[in-house]
């Protein structure tokens, strides 16, 4: 299932968010998309997901979602969004509940989301005695649980640490390498997107629209911490961007 | 820097990152009350307090006893609870379901809390008179009035409870394409419950007042009854034997929320 994105703009009062953007997000390929601070991307994700909706233009979903998927469109938030009066299983159950799956067939699904996810032995915890990468881990088994089409995740690492990011980063290269996934991805920080992204869309401070976007050929697997070839396209997306960022910095904050 | 800070020598750094860290110190409590009781006592006796401002502590707990063994604790105690269970639940149930509702939907919120100010401040009390002629001099007008008051301070904390659930699990909840009823169920509610349940403690005083209250402007029997008849022979002995028994039903029932928030809010740090 891909997802194009066609002629989305969007309004806070006067406030112009995202000016005309166009998008084909291809299935099975991770999409980033980086931005200076307030440009909009979570905005466009969450347009993308259903959550929020456009002033104009539309979001498609192109083809329809592979068999066995409960919800096509799934989120990994920031912030993990892990209700913390349920384990790490009731949580992957809260939304498999809904869709009448329950007891014995729950509890598969629930298993093999968690052996992904290396968290087999703590399916009992509660989110409290978790570490801040093992609650995304929780958050993204939880995802994946729902067998989604097109995975969006917004600024999922953002929240932890560098060596925690580093070992997430490769926990999501595995996880797309065993099985590959369609994903939006948005981050601010250009070493992930050159690390995780086969395209890197590049937005403009606000309002966001497309500034460039850039494709990187090597494969996810081969890809590593320091690589020369990716500092080398870390560093140009940085000079697209870095006069983009500098002037955003210096806008007020009206959102 | 001055001549002195040289010549000083190395000095420990002050620790200055003590307390508002509160501490569980469970023994600190019953001694507090056990000293008050042993001083009344030990006052009492010796004659520093007169028999006129307070009563001996161990005539009320030998009143106490004459009571229970009369059999008349529970003629007064029965009733007493029975209004307080089923006006407390009566008014708690509503409260809840009506502040969940104002949480939810913003008509409703927008008609009924400017309603629920104008309700809060009026005291329950001054309305037995129209609660008696609603309902009669018996007991639904004390369940009633009862209801009335433990409604209003439940409606307050439940809504601020579910307006204080984190919007990002609620966000959640939508994008995993979960029900309007599950996300209520499942996130709105258990989110909000320990608002809802320290809103109950306040409620559940609140109830104990009106119940005394309720009793001393017209009941046979029940804890107010029988303090306003004490009350009125000037018998001190007997009424503080109703002041304690209030205080101690008061302590129960704190300490019934305690387990309940023991039991449901586990997860919290």
């Amino acid at each position: 299932m891909d997802i194009r994105l066609s002629g989305i703009s969007h309004n806070y009062g006067h406030f112009e968010v995202l000016k005309d953007l166009s998008l084909d997000i291809p299935s099975g390929k991770i999409v980033c998309i980086v931005g200076p601070s307030g440009c909009g991307k979570s905005t466009l994700l969450r347009f993308i997901g259903g959550l929020e909706r456009p002033t104009s233009g539309e979001v498609l979903q192109i083809g329809s979602p592979p068999s066995g998927c409960l919800n096509p469109l799934t989120f990994v938030f920031q912030d993990f969004a892990l209700l913390p009066w349920r384990t790490v299983h009731g949580n992957i159950s809260l939304v498999l509940e809904d869709h009448g799956i329950r007891g014995a067939k729950a509890k598969k699904i629930i298993t093999d989301v968690l052996e992904r996810t290396r968290l087999a032995d703590f399916a009992k915890a509660l989110p409290k005695q978790l570490s801040g990468g093992m609650k995304q881990r929780v958050a993204i088994a939880r995802a994946l649980a729902v067998n989604p089409a097109v995975m969006l995740l917004d600024e999922p690492l953002s929240a932890l640490d560098s060596q925690t990011r580093e070992l997430l980063i490769d926990d999501l290269v595995s996880l797309w390498s065993k099985k590959p996934f369609t994903a939006v991805y948005v981050t601010h920080n250009l070493a992930e997107a050159v690390r995780l992204g086969h395209l890197i869309v590049v937005l403009s401070r606000r309002p966001g629209q497309i500034r460039e976007i850039v494709t990187i050929d090597k494969p996810l697997a081969d890809r590593a911490y320091g690589d020369q070839d990716l500092e080398q396209q870390q560093r140009r997306l940085w000079e697209i961007m870095r006069e983009e960022a500098r002037a955003a910095d210096s806008e007020l904050i009206n959102v | 820097m001055s001549e002195e800070t040289k010549t000083n020598g190395p000095s420990a750094v002050i620790f200055r990152g003590g307390g508002f860290a509160p501490k569980s110190h469970r023994w600190v409590g019953p001694v507090v009350f056990i000293v008050l009781i042993a001083l009344a006592e030990l006052g009492t006796q010796t004659g520093v307090i007169t028999n006129l401002t307070l009563p001996k502590p161990s005539d009320v707990f030998q009143t106490f006893i004459e009571l229970y063994s009369s059999g008349l604790l529970w003629t007064h105690l029965g009733p007493s609870l029975t209004r307080l269970c089923v006006g407390g639940a009566i008014g708690i149930s509503v409260g809840i379901s009506v502040g969940v509702m104002i949480g939810l939907f913003s008509y409703v919120r927008a008609g009924l809390v400017p309603l629920v100010a104008a309700l809060f401040p009026i005291p329950k009390i001054a309305l037995l008179p129209l609660f008696v002629i609603w309902f009669g001099i018996d007991e639904s007008s004390k369940y009633a009035l009862i209801a009335f008051g433990t409604f209003t301070p439940t409606v307050v904390s439940t809504y601020g409870a579910v307006d204080n659930v984190d919007r990002t699990l609620i966000r959640m909840g939508q994008s995993f394409g979960l029900s309007w009823f599950s996300i209520v169920r499942k996130i709105v509610m258990p989110g909000a419950m320990a608002g809802i349940l320290s809103g109950m403690r306040i409620s559940i005083a609140i109830a104990i007042i009106l119940l005394v209250a309720a009793e001393m402007l017209g009941a046979e029997y029940g804890i107010g009854a029988y303090i306003l008849e004490a009350g009125s022979l000037y018998d001190l002995e007997r009424l503080f034997v109703g002041v304690v028994i209030l205080s101690i039903l008061g302590v129960l029932m704190s300490s019934v929320i305690g387990l309940i928030e023991s039991r449901l809010l586990g997860w919290r740090t």
